[in-house]
């Protein structure tokens, strides 16, 4: 039996937070810590509430702290994360509970919205497309495929002390992504806005977002390149 | 709120770089420092090597860049932990006494140091 250990927390109903116990049989198959949650609602609570979507770590809905290690739950084996025969789920930290599982993620959303991830050319667009050459096209790889899941932002400690500005590891990777876009025009601008001692520069290099990223990208690499393009910039 | 007002340069580009360029001036200051230490010291050798200008002038920056480095240092640590965030209505007054208080450390330092080798 895995014995599970749920943060519950109604604001409706509950005055605290707290965590709930599950014994759950999971017959000895190598299950998704997804899969648990579904057994869980499914078979003991039906009131335990969680995001998802589309269960192959594609939309990034079911971000969660598992074991003290943030990931997605649908691509997280329990062989990856149990210790012994228990597994502690809690929700993203750092951000406000809404309900058990389920955070209110508006502060990483408007540090998102901050950088402006969108292509910025003010020329007018080709018949087709904006071309680029292969190895203009190679700088966006390792950058292009976050799916916002929230994991590494709220595993960082600068982003949950000053989640109002420091833009966080999902929203720097992603001013980069355009940052290097060959496409995008707007570098200066992009740059001007942050160069602040907060938006980029609270970024100490601990790399807990590398460490948790369920893509397997580099943030505090691509935070990096900004300080150099910075430095550039002014030097 | 939390503001850049009371940042050691106002940019974090240029907080990042001074920080940066002032721990390579320590780093040196100290390996001249350890040098002299694993030689053998007495009172005569010790003072023969801070009469020495250079040493005088070396001193200073390192005791320069020791105060700026901690400046942003600890800039950092008060505006992560003492917030209205992280404190309530009083966090503000709390970090703005804090760093009154080290600021006015730093600046004491510095002139200890200006008073104990230019005296």
């Amino acid at each position: 039996m895995l014995q599970v250990s749920l943060y519950r927390y109604n604001p409706e109903t509950d005055e605290a937070p707290f965590m709930q116990d599950f014994a759950v049989d999971t017959s000895g198959r190598d299950l998704m810590v997804l899969d648990v949650l579904e057994l869980i609602k499914a078979e003991y609570d039906g009131s335990v509430t969680y995001r998802r979507s589309c269960r192959e770590g594609v939309c990034g809905s079911d971000g969660l702290n598992m074991n003290g290690k943030n990931g997605l739950a649908c691509v997280t084996p329990l062989s990856e994360t149990v210790k012994g025969d228990k597994l502690v789920i809690r929700p993203l930290p750092g951000l406000p509970v809404i309900r058990d599982l389920v955070v209110d993620m508006s502060l990483f959303y408007a540090q998102y919205e901050k950088v402006q991830p969108y292509l910025q050319n003010p020329s007018p667009a080709p018949a087709i497309e904006r071309l680029q050459s292969p190895e203009e096209r190679a700088q966006l790889d390792g950058l292009y495929e976050c799916i916002l899941c929230a994991c590494c932002s709220t595993s960082c400690p600068s982003f949950w002390w000053n989640p109002d500005r420091f833009i966080g590891p999902a929203g720097l990777l992603q001013a980069y992504r355009f940052l290097a876009d060959s496409r995008d025009t707007a570098t200066e601008e992009r740059l001007s806005k942050l160069d602040d001692p907060f938006s980029v520069f609270r970024c100490h290099g601990i790399q807990n977002c590398v460490n948790v990223c369920p893509k397997g990208l580099n943030p505090t690499k691509a935070i990096g390149h900004i300080r150099t393009m910075l430095l550039s910039r002014a030097t | 709120m939390v503001t850049s007002v009371t940042s050691f340069s106002r940019t974090g580009l240029s907080d990042w770089l001074i920080q940066r360029v002032t721990s390579l001036v320590l780093l040196a200051y100290f390996i001249v420092i350890a040098y002299q230490l694993l030689g053998s010291v007495d009172y005569t050798s010790w003072r023969l090597l801070f009469d020495q200008t250079w040493m005088k002038v070396f001193t200073l920056m390192a005791a320069l860049s020791l105060a700026a480095h901690s400046w942003i240092g600890l800039w950092s640590v008060f505006t992560d932990y003492l917030t209205e965030r992280m404190l309530g209505p009083k966090g503000n007054i709390i970090r703005l006494l804090c760093q009154l208080g080290a600021s006015l450390a730093l600046v004491g330092y510095v002139f200890w140091v200006v008073v104990i080798i230019w005296s």
